[in-house]
């Protein structure tokens, strides 16, 4: 069999913690491989040492149309080597033209004295016509809708590799499609496919990385499922159920579960209601809350679920939707940051260092923002303010606990603590965090978890937004699965396990409408 | 990939690590020696020049002429000091100089207005520049460099006007005893003005919420923004103040000389920005603070005045502040990547 790329025992240690484990597989000539798996799976390190980003351990074998290749992969050699990648972001700079975008890295690093701009408006034609394409060189990427910027990345990518494919029949060349339909309207994602099948039948290959498995199911020949950093196995698409897929992504047999856990809504009057709140992805979602639950929201990438905290806090402007905390409603289209927190909110970003706390200023005065109004205005007792902060540290296991130290020389753990303190000590009647425990070592995870179950049984609302499902199961009280920026289903009680929330996550995209208009941007 | 990374860290930072230690008490000798060592050069200078010419360099009268002296340019860099702690530049604040010491001049000199009066207009129309600076900066979303670029230029072009390009003499000699004749210990008044507005910036930056608030938003736009600081409005009341301040520098500066001029004060601003990073260098490492920029003010002009008695020519003043400038700037970054590596490891 004509094999394009082959890896053979591909490992990648992260701090003594197996990323990837002997990682075999290999993409037939003229193939659409699909990759899938949970996060942290590994897919996205197996994909950063084809880039050359990570540096394998020792051992492994990478193999593109039947040359061996040295490992690392130089950086910045791909498309020499006939990779050519379009990550989620697409790589594009929106405000430049579409020639631009398209040839910009082939012009600027051609040692030309002049650009003939009608020429490359020409090639730039061709090549998009060569995929079916209509598309205004002369249109500023920005203004595009974002099917069609998602189709310039993948075209300029596909040009790429003509070019390595140019002159050798030898050569297929592989096209590396890192979850570029994430935040495409479904609809528009066919058009995607018709242009990855088209470059199928000129030669290349393409491994199509996605979470979405009916899609994966519908536009791949195979699909080889990562789990825990190991192959789960590599099937055949048209003959897979995606049950089967779900099981061998989670690990374990599906459960017969019955519709009945969607249709739970939780009936009481409801300390905290979010009232039809739309901004970002969001569309139209609704939700109570009680006094003292922690309320758990995920859902796969682009399902919007993390968007959530920052609408309700105004951190992200919401067009529209209104918020009601112990009998106040709030119009959440004019909500800001200072208006969140005097209604009592209090918002713990994912963001640590960029959006949480201050890593070049002290630990102190990061820990004491919130409340320093209570040390007067105009004259701040030092050795009070310091003794406070010292507390808090003290209270909320900060080690060390050291105020005078800057809040970017302390652990990823430890600056959460920090944060927490900062907003606790302020008392908020409702918590909003956003993967509370990302980049935060064991230990200090079950503190984080204790402290906010222990906020919660003080009385606290807590909404905890994450992808880290064993994190929704061991804090929350009930657990909303988004989709398409809806709520999807609800998991209360016994339904709460990892696995579960794993299921519904990538089952919810089944009960989609197909004909949703769903969209995500302008 | 959240699985990988916590582990990273946890094991890269273990809350016992040895390294952070030095920085645990934030009172080591090179600590100290840091927070000096500007103090220190400014001995050295003073050391060198007093070797070097021991009679015209190394007298009372020298000392108290350049404390006495230089009191615009201390007022003028503490003024840039309070939107550079916002994360903002002022580049207007040497034209609002310009602009206030003129007004007091025409307005004084040639309409009769009482030197009182005149010094509150010009303070006020400080306060006007700050607060238009902002509006543009702030409700336009525009770039703070840009902005003040263009405010500044347009201030010149006004004070030429209202000028007619002209030297204004005849200010009230009231104005000149409250700046330069009268002294204290052999040193005019205005030394102490600079003096009083240092520790009140002090004060402010260290002993008030409203300091900690103003470095927040310098250092992190979106976490003051998510700790529900108003960020739109600190800035704004930081143009408002430095504007402010600048147009007391140009009061001070039209009482040094009892006349102004409607160009020389444009010769302030790379000064006052020099003084302002190589300040953030000394006594607070790492940040504006007005201590390290009042002691960069005297270590600068001590090194000018040497060199000027040294007989050496003026075009050595430009290369002298360009040349201390962009020290300043490459020390404070060493100083900056150097706190973050110490915090890495």
């Amino acid at each position: 069999m004509d094999h394009t790329v082959v890896v053979r025992n591909m490992s990648m240690t992260f701090g003594g913690q197996r990323a990837l484990d002997k990682v075999s597989m290999s993409i037939r000539r003229g193939e659409v491989h699909g990759l899938v798996g949970q996060n942290g799976c590994g897919k996205s390190t197996l994909i950063k040492i084809l880039s050359g980003y990570h540096h394998p351990d020792p051992g492994g074998e990478l193999e593109i149309d039947g040359q061996p290749i040295k490992l690392p992969v130089r950086t910045g050699s791909a498309s020499d080597l006939g990779l050519s990648f379009v990550h989620q972001d697409l790589g594009l700079l929106p405000s430049l033209t579409v020639v631009e975008n398209f040839r910009a890295w082939t012009i600027s690093t051609k040692s030309e004295w002049f650009i003939r701009w009608n020429k490359e408006r020409e090639r730039t034609e061709e090549a998009f016509a060569r995929f079916g394409l209509g598309l205004d060189p002369r249109a500023i990427v920005g203004d595009l809708p974002a099917v069609q910027r998602a189709l310039l990345a993948i075209v300029r990518a596909l040009d790429d590799l003509a070019q390595y494919t140019k002159d050798d029949d030898t050569r297929g060349g592989l096209l590396i499609l890192d979850e570029p339909t994430v935040f495409l309207p479904r609809t528009d994602r066919d058009r995607l496919f018709d242009v990855v099948r088209r470059s199928v039948a000129q030669g290349a290959s393409v491994l199509f990385v996605s979470h979405d498995l009916d899609e994966a199911l519908s536009v791949t020949d195979r699909i080889t499922v990562l789990r825990d950093g190991r192959v789960a196995g590599t099937v055949v698409s048209a003959d897979t159920e995606k049950d089967r897929l779900v099981e061998m992504i989670i690990g374990r047999r599906l459960e017969a579960f019955e519709a009945s856990h969607r249709a739970h809504t939780v009936a009481d009057a409801g300390h905290v209601t979010v009232d039809r709140v739309r901004g970002g992805s969001i569309e139209n979602v609704s939700f109570t809350m009680d006094e003292g639950e922690v309320l758990g929201l995920t859902g796969l990438v682009g399902s919007g679920f993390e968007e959530i905290p920052y609408l309700l806090f105004g951190a992200e402007p919401a067009r529209e939707g209104r918020l009601t905390i112990a009998g106040h409603e709030y119009d959440l289209a004019r909500m800001s940051p200072s208006a969140a927190i005097a209604a009592g909110m209090a918002l713990i970003p994912a963001d640590r260092q960029g959006a949480a706390g201050v890593g070049s200023l002290l630990v102190r005065d990061n820990v004491m923002l919130q409340v320093i109004d209570d040390y007067r205005p105009y004259r701040l007792d030092r050795r009070r303010y310091l003794k406070a902060a010292r507390e808090a540290l003290h209270q909320y296991d900060v080690r060390p606990p050291e105020p005078i130290m800057d809040f970017q020389a302390l652990s990823g753990g430890n600056q959460q603590k920090v944060v927490l303190a900062k907003w606790l000590q302020a008392a908020p009647r409702v918590l909003l965090v956003h993967e509370p425990t990302q980049g935060v070592d064991v230990g200090a995870r079950l503190q984080v978890f204790q402290t906010i179950t222990q906020a919660a049984a003080e009385g606290m609302s807590v909404v905890c937004a994450s992808s880290d499902y064993e994190q929704l199961a061991a804090i929350c009280d009930r657990v909303l699965v988004f989709h398409g920026g809806e709520i999807m289903c609800t998991l209360v009680g016994d339904e709460i396990t990892k696995d579960r929330i794993t299921e519904q996550c990538y089952m919810s995209a089944r009960t989609l409408r197909p004909d949703k208009n769903m969209r995500m941007q302008a | 990939m959240n699985q990988v990374s916590p582990g990273a860290a946890g094991e890269m930072l273990p809350p016992t690590a040895s390294e952070p230690q030095h920085q645990k008490k934030g009172f080591s000798l090179g600590d100290y020696v840091e927070r000096l060592a500007l103090v220190i050069a400014w001995l050295v200078v003073i050391v060198v020049f007093s070797i070097l010419a021991p009679d015209t360099f190394f007298n009372v009268r020298n000392f108290t002429t350049m404390f006495g002296t230089q009191t615009t340019l201390v007022i003028l860099a503490l003024a840039l000091l309070i939107p550079l702690t916002a994360g903002d530049y002022d580049i207007s604040v040497a034209a609002t100089l310009t602009m206030s010491g003129m007004v007091v001049a025409v307005l004084n000199a040639h309409h009769g207005v009482p030197i009182g009066a005149a010094i509150a207009i010009a303070i006020a129309l400080g306060a006007l520049i700050g607060f238009i600076n902002g509006f543009f900066i702030i409700i336009f979303e525009i770039d703070a460099f840009i902005v003040t670029l263009g405010t500044g230029t347009i201030i010149l072009g006004l004070t030429l006007w209202i000028s007619a390009s002209q030297t204004v003499s005849g200010v009230s000699d009231w104005l000149s005893s409250w700046v330069v004749v009268h002294r204290i210990f052999g040193v005019s008044y205005e030394f102490y003005y600079g003096l009083a507005l240092c520790i009140l910036l002090w004060y402010v930056f260290d002993f008030t919420a409203i300091g900690r608030r103003i470095l927040f938003v310098g250092r992190g736009t979106n976490v003051a923004r998510l700790s529900g600081i108003r960020v739109g409005r600190v800035r704004w009341g930081c143009f408002v103040a430095a504007g402010i301040i600048a147009a007391a520098a140009g009061v001070l500066y039209t009482g040094t000389a009892g006349a102004s001029d409607p160009t020389s004060g444009q010769t302030f601003l790379l000064p006052a920005f020099a003084a302002a990073f190589l300040g953030s260098t000394a006594i607070t490492p790492g940040r504006f603070n007005p201590w390290g920029t009042f002691i960069a003010v005297y270590f600068l002009v001590t090194g000018i005045t040497g060199l000027a008695i040294l007989g050496v020519q003026t075009w050595v003043q430009n290369v002298f502040y360009g040349g201390a400038l962009v020290v300043a700037l490459s020390l404070s970054q060493i100083v900056k990547k150097r706190r973050e590596r110490a915090a890495r490891l």
